[in-house]
């Protein structure tokens, strides 16, 4: 399974710098130091991004607790508790694959990338069953929002609650498909054996949007699906 | 203009000619370029709007326009300048072209994202403009809930995706100028030796990453409340429309430190040049900035004084908003400082900046009765506040651009503009924006509220005032406009440094080369080392 | 009077001198530091210009004395700002004990005053000179704010909540009444006048045409039509809390909380009555959004404060004689 690929030859007539330094760096150090640097501050934008929903999801909580305990027992803890080990496991998947494209090792890195694709859409596809229910159960904010009698009195709240489950849990899922999109490319570009020892900054920077992706949901899993579920 | 018989030399704007040459180039100069372009487009669109409102309000009656479009011309002039004007005009615009040259670099850390970046803000401003040329929109540039979220009929969906998709842009540059700062600075070139320009982009783009991304998602969350009909602001459901002005000021208080900052980093490069000195108080400027990006985040709630937040919270944000003063101040005292046994040049690049000395001044000290809480109550949501955020985004941000523009345009273009017109110029601006904005404080605390179509009589003296200096401060901008276009053309070469200036940036022919630098620069000294030049001492 | 030389309104209450000798003095130290700095720049400018482009400044960098000086001082100065417009700032928000209280609803576009015997304005507000007067008040809609600009103060009337303002008028005469919070369409038509009377003037216009009864009065009303009595009855054997000597004590809820029952809360429990239940009772109260109005609301709160068991039924305070009783000032502060 080998087939760590060797540093192509040098294919623009430059010289002797390697194919993938862009001609602004001086050294594939400074530029993978660059890509990371950026990719982290990128990812500290995104915490900011979430950010303002966790604020008003908590003002409201603390606010309305005896609605976002209501909310929360209409989400399915075992779809929610499924996802997250599936996303858990992608970011294994992810992990490896960034480790095989480091050492060099092309199908086992086209392999993990797959096997990471295939657990990502495992999770949307769990999704849209999950908001399918939703929508039966009229639970979905602006689409005939109905909640059953036993708690007419805080239907407003409720219907906060869902609007941030919504808006929460879509957001991370758009995340999710534009990461899905990611990885096609890189899974294009490993295939094609464009990553080596020498240069496989796409694969880490991937990863790293990626743990950033599964950690949103870390977050989101017991905020929204598990408000007071001590004692059933 | 001389006649040469040698091959005119090459730069980045006469490398290639094509269109696709510059709509592709990775280039930041060119990139740079490209953004004055479509913020001037913004600054006169922004501004025409204005001089609409400054009309209508030559006199109490509202005859000029219908209500309607009267709230729809004060809104969209706050957008169109606050996100296409004052977000991006300093650092887009001179911080693209000058900082990889301040630097020694050959380009910043990601050209490509740099040029998506530019793209994804004309991408914003064409869907505002369609906003705007479709009806408009009228909730005030603050949109506040409920009445955009639930009573305006105006387009505010499409506005507010212009300004999401537009805070993108605002974030990849600071990312971009970031990553560009900490990794790509030229041998020799410590923290300590950076040009204080390079400190306040640095400083700024701290705010553009850390709080653009709370505006886009409280966009976001007015989006789907509206268009979808959620309810996290609704107080029919129990929701909290003060919620909406929390998470909206969060982003736009430390906006206004996005827009103030470069233009006081370039302030702080043209009175070291025109001064032929160090900057007095180097690293407390340097620190200065960044006290006030991190201070300028835990004040937000300045702005909700009366809109029901407890007594208690009001406390902090008051003191802490008298906190983030002190580095501005700070500031200020250290250019008075630096001009002190200098020696003055006076030049037009000067010239502008001594009038955003004084016109900062005024708006940064206004900002003590703002933040006074016995005294907000009364001047909150009046004409008061109008004319200190004025004083400060125009007299200062807007002072501050222009010097920069004016101290950078020899090197951006080879070409040198009339130095006459361009000191009437800035003299033509400081006294018509002095009569525009001086009698709105006064109208303010007379209790002339803001966003007011029509008012009572008594105020229409001062309002007239008002006008009639926006009359002369629109002919000032134009006259800007007419000598620097006029320089493209018959502007004499301007030589690689005209203004005799130190900094990595006028070591290089002007225009710069494509790539910026023959031979990577090495830096031995500080950033302004005039002192070690010629003994000719004042 | 020529509005070119009047710079500040008339100060037409007890708190406009105290804004305004705050502004003078924060005028005083912006207005002196300021010009010392305009002129140190022009002064340096000037005296040391040269038109020698070759020539140099003196090698000078800094003195760290100097940046001391000026951090500090301006800080402490800074903080006197601070410290005193604290002061006016609970001034302007803490209203006395005896306040005569008019209820008020801003809703696009215009201001709808009630008093409590029952009078109510459209943009128009009478009151006494010489007496603390409250204004509690909220939105029908969108944001608005109420503005008293000789009196100095405003708040902004917020949908779902109610806020406050309160003055004591030392002038008789008319003032502005401004909405100051954007609102649509007609905002800057959102205005009117606040009157302020002698008190023989204002006891005249109080006995004049209009009303329809207290707004106690009205509150008990409809505290019948919509059955509320038939729950809340006054021995507390009810399905809900019997409501008489209610107002402005502690009640204790189901989750075990404290609140106090004032405006807000029992604007709430009309409204979103299952949020916040009393410790005993079952979450059965039915909400009545939708049904009643904010003006009605604040006919009912009138009509709970009045049960005191003395008095019994609907003896609401009036406001004639004496100030009625008083009420805790609890608001969302």
């Amino acid at each position: 399974m080998s087939d760590a690929a060797a540093i192509p030859a040098d294919a623009h007539g430059h010289g002797h710098h390697h194919p993938d330094l862009q001609h602004h760096f001086d050294t594939l150090d400074q530029q993978h130091e660059a890509a990371t640097l950026g990719m982290w501050l990128f990812l500290v934008t995104e915490v900011l991004f979430f950010g303002g929903l966790f604020m008003a999801y908590l003002i409201y909580r603390v606010w309305y607790h005896d609605a976002w305990v209501a909310g929360s027992r209409e989400l399915s803890i075992a779809l929610g508790g499924f996802n997250t080990v599936v996303l858990i496991g992608s970011s294994l998947t992810m992990a490896m694959a960034v480790r095989s494209a480091q050492t060099g090792y092309r199908r086992a890195t086209v392999g993990w990338l797959i096997g990471t694709m295939v657990l990502g859409l495992t999770f949307l596809v769990v999704k849209v069953f999950e908001y399918k229910d939703k929508f039966d159960h009229h639970h979905v904010p602006g689409f005939d929002f109905q909640v059953d009698q036993a708690h007419a009195g805080i239907a407003g709240p409720m219907q906060i609650f869902f609007s941030l489950y919504f808006t929460m849990t879509g957001l991370h899922a758009l995340h999710m498909i534009i990461g899905f999109g990611l990885m096609s490319v890189i899974t294009w570009m490993a295939y094609k054996g464009r990553f080596s020892p020498q240069w496989s900054t796409p694969v880490e920077m991937s990863g790293l949007y990626w743990h950033f992706v599964d950690i949103v949901w870390i977050f989101l899993f017991p905020l929204l699906y598990l408000v007071d579920r001590t004692g059933g | 203009m001389e006649m040469t018989l040698a091959a005119p030399r090459v730069d980045y704007l006469n490398v290639r000619h094509t269109v696709a040459s510059w709509l592709l180039t990775k280039d930041h100069k060119r990139i740079g370029i490209m953004y004055l372009v479509v913020v001037s487009i913004a600054f006169f669109v922004g501004g025409l709007f204005a001089s609409l409102i400054r009309f209508e309000l030559a006199t109490p009656a509202g005859d000029l326009v219908s209500s309607d479009t009267y709230n729809r011309l004060f809104t969209m002039h706050g957008v169109a300048m606050v996100f296409f004007v004052l977000i991006p005009a300093v650092p887009a615009i001179l911080g693209n072209f000058v900082l990889p040259l301040m630097l020694g670099a050959k380009d910043v850390a990601f050209p490509k994202i740099n040029l998506l970046s530019w793209y994804v803000f004309v991408i914003g401003f064409l869907f505002t403009i369609y906003a705007m040329v479709t009806g408009g929109v009228d909730t005030g540039w603050t949109f506040y809930t409920p009445y955009s979220s639930r009573a305006s009929s105006s387009n505010v969906m499409m506005t507010g995706i212009g300004v999401f998709i537009t805070g993108f842009s605002s974030i990849l540059t600071g990312l971009n100028f970031m990553v560009t700062i900490h990794r790509m600075r030229a041998p020799g070139l410590t923290w300590f030796r950076l040009p204080l320009f390079v400190w306040a982009i640095y400083a700024t783009s701290l705010v553009q990453v850390l709080g653009t991304p709370v505006i886009a998602i409280t966009v976001l969350a007015l989006a789907v409340e509206r268009g979808l009909h959620f309810g996290i602001f609704d107080p029919v459901l129990g929701g909290d429309p003060v919620l909406f002005q929390h998470l909206f000021w969060f982003y736009s208080h430390p906006a206004v430190y996005i827009m103030i900052l470069p233009p006081m980093g370039a302030i702080s490069e043209v009175i070291a040049c025109f001064s032929r000195k160090n900057i007095f108080g180097y690293s407390f400027v340097a620190f200065s900035s960044l006290a006030i990006a991190i201070f300028g985040f835990l004040v937000w709630a300045h702005h909700l004084f009366v809109a029901g937040i407890s007594i208690y919270s009001a406390l902090v944000f008051s003191f802490l908003t008298y906190a983030v003063a002190i580095p501005s101040a700070v500031k200020t005292f250290n250019w008075t400082a630096t001009l002190y046994k200098g020696a003055i040049w006076l030049k037009a690049p000067m010239i502008w900046a001594i009038c955003f000395l004084g016109l900062f001044l005024v708006g940064g000290l206004t900002g003590l009765f703002t933040a006074a809480l016995g005294v907000d109550v009364h001047i909150h949501d009046t004409y008061f506040v109008v004319a200190h955020f004025h004083f400060i985004m125009v007299g200062g941000a807007i002072m501050g651009y222009f010097a920069g523009l004016h101290y950078w345009w020899p090197k951006m273009t080879g070409r040198m503009y009339s130095d006459a017109a361009a000191k009437v110029a800035a003299v033509i601006v400081f006294v018509g924006f002095n009569l525009t904005f001086g009698p709105q404080f006064i109208l303010g605390y007379l209790g002339m509220p803001r966003r007011y179509h029509m008012y009572p009589e008594e105020f229409q003296v001062l309002n007239v005032l008002s006008s009639a200096g926006a009359s002369i401060l629109a002919v000032g901008y134009v006259l800007v406009a007419v000598y620097l276009i006029a320089s493209l053309f018959y502007g004499e070469e301007a030589g690689d440094n005209p203004w005799h200036a130190t900094g990595l940036e006028w070591t290089t022919q002007s225009p710069p080369s494509p790539h910026n630098f023959d031979v990577q620069p090495v830096v031995t000294e500080g950033a302004y080392e005039y002192s070690k030049r010629e003994i000719k001492v004042v | 009077m020529s509005s070119l030389f009047q710079i500040i309104p008339e100060q037409a209450s007890t708190l406009a001198p105290k804004v305004d000798q705050l502004y003078w003095f924060i005028i005083g130290v912006t207005a002196f530091f300021g010009i010392l700095v305009s002129i140190l720049v022009v002064y340096f400018a000037v005296k040391y210009r040269t038109n020698d482009p070759l020539a140099v400044g003196a090698p000078i960098t800094g003195s760290i004395p100097l940046e001391l000086a000026w951090s500090v001082i301006p800080f402490l100065i800074s903080v006197v700002i601070f410290g005193w417009a604290a002061q006016v700032f609970f001034d302007i928000y803490r209203p006395p004990d005896q306040s005569l209280e008019i209820y008020a609803t801003g809703k696009r576009w215009m201001w709808k005053f009630q008093h409590l015997d029952g009078k109510a304005e459209i943009n128009e507000l009478h009151v006494p000179v010489g007496r603390a007067v409250k204004v509690t008040f909220t939105s029908e809609d969108v944001l608005h704010s109420l503005y008293f600009p000789s009196f100095r103060t405003k708040a902004d009337a917020i949908p779902g909540r109610y806020s406050s303002v309160w003055f004591n008028a030392t002038k008789v005469g008319e003032f502005h009444i401004f909405c100051a919070e954007y609102c649509g369409t007609r905002h800057s038509g959102m205005i009117g006048k606040v009157h302020v009377m002698e008190p023989a003037a204002y006891q005249a216009w109080l006995s004049g045409a209009g009303g329809g009864g207290t707004m106690a009065s009205r509150g008990e009303r409809l505290f019948g039509e919509l059955a509320c009595n038939t729950c809340h009855l006054a021995d507390g054997s009810g399905r809900g809390p019997s409501l008489v000597n209610k107002f402005g004590t502690q009640e204790q809820l189901a989750n075990g909380s404290v609140v106090n029952v004032d405006e807000s809360y029992v604007r709430e429990s009309i409204l979103t009555p299952q949020l916040k239940v009393v410790a005993g009772y079952q979450p059965v109260m039915p909400t009545f959004q939708g049904l009643v109005n904010e003006e009605s609301v604040m006919a009912l709160l009138e009509y709970v404060k009045s049960l005191q068991s003395s008095s019994g039924g609907a003896a609401a305070a009036a406001n004639t004689a004496a100030p009625p009783a008083a009420a805790p000032a609890q608001e969302n502060r």
